[in-house]
């Protein structure tokens, strides 16, 4: 039987609702594009709103010496050096007017005394750098975006899913999606598509992510064709909470220990003296994460088994006007009064660094016609991401990967085909676990995946127990290709789930492969059988494409700095603090 | 704590539907959310709910729990000790399915209201004290709670007279931003209604963020459209003195 189709043609096709995709769409119509956005949510609801602490950008509102060069020095070191320094330094460069753009949309920060946008401070972070609004830029920042959309022309198409995209001659020329509320189908050609439908942390039990995190758009382009890299390298957050049950994993800003909250463990200690006594609390992530991991290992954890956070020295009034949010969230779910008692948190997965292998400068993909933004793309922040580079990153990169399809609209002819054949198939596939039964039930096989990750591939990793992980992965997968779901198609969430679970294990096979070859420990990579630092890794990244159905993995050179770039690491300190000292 | 809960949750769609029962196993810190996920896990996964984030940032589970409009997410299943949990979709939108309606109507309001129109080009220079009212209403999830709890569109259904709370909390933090130039007083009165709001609160008693909806945000609006269509001379004043 034949599907009846809805058919959409538009220059460019935008992936994903989020902060990347918004930005993207807002600058491809302002070049004149036909533009559509397809979400799988409704608009606004975006992975983005869960961002809080704020967006990292070198205002220098309240630290002047902060600069560019700062900026983009502190995410090198923390990406451990296997970064894209070119999508670095733009990133660095450009942040700074996309977010005074937000405040010309409509975006409403909080002030400095003399009535600049605020920065606070974050770890890791030379300077106080991140814009904030309280402890919820991410909504701020979505909400703008999305009221900015508003007044530009672009369709915004919500709850729709995308399953497949299509090349011709291995040029993008389209994709097929099916509405969340009817299961009809409708298929998008297009010139140009933008993937930027966020990162994978659902395929980790205890995880800040939101349900859409189950990296569609990666896995996606994925199997038309593009290449991923560095996928080994998944964040912990060193702060979620870990009691009740119910809520572990929830996230805790980092802007608590931005704005001064402590670590101890169980006998009182300010642990962090001993893994970071500069930094202390506002250490890189990864490296406070596997503090935190490594006192409960040493039985010094709290009851529930993490760290106390305690912030109370701030006093009632200003730990409810700056973190209201978490004040809320702790007194709602867990019964606690976080201006009276410090409170559990422990390590939740929150960020995957790896992601769609991009062009610094047009967020292309090694496919013609695709590029890719934001959390679902690699590159920026190489083994470890910076609290507030996320935000920034959508921004930055979402602006870019918007004009970089138009910049390919202009140099490219006319409009690829899609193959109505392949469609059918498609649609075929996707209809065939509905109503069917004796197959596998899909959130059963997310649970598998979800401990498959946690044993084998969590925060500390060794090779043997990487490679059993792998065999899982590999007969989760052969598993996968036979779910089935009772009920039809209007809006029915396990048919949702069979999609979201495919796309997680290609990801997550991915991710072992390379966490298997990366044979040292950098920034995210923890490996208890490699636990050093090696010159020799620090020069390559892995990339992971798909030929003849089957995951293949290699090394690539990882680029170079220019000397003026280089010169930046060899001041004896931040580029900013440096530069001041030289000054006094 | 019991070790099992029970909820009736409304099953149905457009055409109709009925409350069916499941038990399951608690958990401590349960919320409301969780239990839903349990039933789709484990005993009707076409079972439908929106849910994003989990945490309260997304107002994307608005629901009735026992007949309070809430986030499913935010509300604990122990607050509900040896009771049944009643949970069903919001009353003012038409259902899609289970707990899912059709809140399109206020997208295509949100699109209807003028853009931020600064008098300046950014970077704004602005004190916290003139913008802390207007971040508080820049607060909204968007879980639409306030438009499913107004009377005058859940009684009344007067959707085509009055845009409800929501919108009026998105024109006040434009119409009260201290750098916007564009009039929306016009509207507040036409169209968008605000003459029908008649100050009963209920949306401030709902709203999950704590906005305090009609007396920081819609009666300020009110007194825009009174001074502008009702006291010529006070308004006069006031433009002279703006």
């Amino acid at each position: 039987m034949s599907e009846n189709i809805e058919r959409h043609a538009y220059d460019v096709l935008i992936i994903g609702s989020g902060g990347a995709g918004l930005r993207a769409a807002i600058a491809a119509a302002e070049g004149g594009a036909k533009v559509a956005v397809l979400g799988k949510s409704l608009l606004g609801k975006a992975h983005t709103v869960m961002a809080e602490g704020g967006v990292a950008a070198s205002l220098a509102n309240v630290d002047p010496a902060d600069g560019w060069e700062t900026h983009f020095y502190d995410t090198m070191r923390s990406g451990h050096f296997i970064n894209n320094y070119k999508m670095a330094e733009v990133f660095a460069k450009e942040a700074p007017a996309r977010v005074l753009e937000l405040e010309q949309w409509g975006a409403v920060f909080d002030r400095t005394p003399d009535g600049k946008i605020m920065q606070r401070p974050f770890g890791a972070h030379t300077f106080r750098r991140l814009a904030h609004v309280g402890d919820r830029t991410g909504m701020e920042l979505i909400r703008t975006l999305e009221q900015k959309i508003l007044t530009v022309n672009v369709d915004v198409f919500q709850e729709i899913t995308a399953t497949k995209i299509f090349t011709d001659n291995g040029r993008a020329a389209g994709a097929v999606a099916y509405y969340r509320e009817d299961g009809r189908f409708a298929l998008f050609s297009a010139k140009a598509i933008v993937i930027a439908t966020g990162g994978w942390g659902k395929a980790y039990k205890v995880t800040s992510n939101s349900w859409e995190s189950t990296g569609d758009g990666a896995a996606l382009a994925f199997r038309a064709g593009a290449e991923l890299v560095d996928m080994e390298m998944v964040q912990f957050h060193p702060t979620g909470m870990v009691w009740p049950p119910g809520v572990r994993g929830i996230l805790v800003t980092e802007g608590v220990r931005g704005e001064g909250g402590l670590l101890r463990n169980s006998e009182g200690e300010r642990f962090m003296e001993k893994y970071d006594p500069q930094r202390m609390e506002l250490s890189s992530r990864d490296v406070v994460a596997r503090s935190i991991y490594k006192e409960v290992q040493a039985g010094r954890g709290t009851p529930h088994g993490g760290a106390w956070l305690d912030i109370t020295h701030k006093g009632p009034e200003y730990i409810k006007r700056k973190l209201p949010g978490m004040y809320q969230q702790f007194m709602a779910l867990a019964d606690v009064d976080i201006t009276k008692t410090p409170f559990e948190v422990g390590p939740t997965i929150h960020y995957t660094m790896g992601g769609l292998r991009v062009d610094a400068l047009t967020c292309a993909t090694n496919v013609p016609g695709l590029f890719a933004a934001g959390e679902c793309a690699g590159g920026l922040h190489g083994a470890n991401r910076l609290g507030g580079n996320s935000l920034a990153d959508i921004l930055v990169f979402g602006k870019r990967a918007g004009d970089g399809a138009l910049e390919f609209l202009q140099g490219s002819e006319g409009t690829p085909k899609l193959d109505d054949a392949e469609v059918q198939q498609e649609i075929e596939r996707v209809l065939k676990p509905l109503g069917n039964e004796g197959g596998e039930n899909p959130y059963a096989v997310h649970e598998v995946l979800q401990e498959v990750m946690a044993e084998h591939a969590g925060i500390s990793r060794t090779g043997p127990s990487l490679e059993e992980g792998l065999q899982k992965m590999l007969e989760l997968k052969a598993r996968a290709e036979h779910m089935t779901v009772p009920g039809s198609r209007v809006f029915n969430p396990g048919w949702h789930a069979v999609q979201d679970v495919r796309n997680m294990i290609a990801l997550c096979e991915t991710i072992i492969r390379g966490a298997i070859e990366r044979k040292e420990s950098r920034g995210a990579q923890w490996r208890l059988d490699f636990a050093d630092e090696l010159d020799e890794y620090g020069k390559v990244n892995f990339v992971h494409k798909l030929e003849d159905g089957e995951a293949k993995t290699f090394s690539a050179p990882v680029s170079e700095m220019p000397t003026e770039l280089q010169e930046l690491f060899q001041l004896g300190a931040a580029p900013g603090i440096a530069k001041s000292a030289k000054k006094e | 704590m019991a070790e099992e809960i029970t909820l009736s949750v409304f099953r149905g769609d457009r055409s109709g539907g009925r409350e069916q029962e499941y038990k399951i196993p608690a958990i401590p810190g349960m919320v409301v959310l969780d239990a839903l996920h349990y039933i789709q896990a484990h005993q009707a996964s076409d079972l439908a709910v929106r849910w994003n984030c989990k945490a309260a940032h997304c107002g994307s589970c608005s629901a009735e729990i026992n007949g309070s409009a809430k986030l499913l997410c935010k509300t604990r299943v122990d607050d509900y000790e040896d009771e049944v949990i009643h949970v069903r979709p919001m009353h003012t939108f038409p259902v899609i399915k289970d707990l899912v309606t059709d809140v399109s109507w206020n997208y295509e309001k949100l699109r209807q209201i003028p853009a931020f129109q600064p008098a300046v080009n950014a970077p704004f220079t602005m004190q916290q004290r003139d913008v802390d009212r207007i971040q508080e209403f820049r607060k909204c999830i968007e879980c639409f709670l306030c438009q499913n709890i107004c009377h005058v569109l859940r009684e009344h259904d007067a959707k085509d007279a009055y845009w409800g709370p929501r919108m009026m909390i998105r024109m006040a933090e434009l119409e009260m931003h201290p750098l916007d130039t564009a009039d929306r007083v016009d509207l507040l009165k036409g169209a968008a209604g605000v003459g029908y709001c008649n100050i009963t609160k209920c949306c401030t008693v709902v709203c999950p963020q704590g906005i305090n909806i009609t007396d920081n945000g819609i009666i300020p609006l009110k007194e825009r459209v009174a001074d502008k269509y009702f006291d010529p001379l006070g308004g006069l004043v006031r433009k002279m003195h703006k």
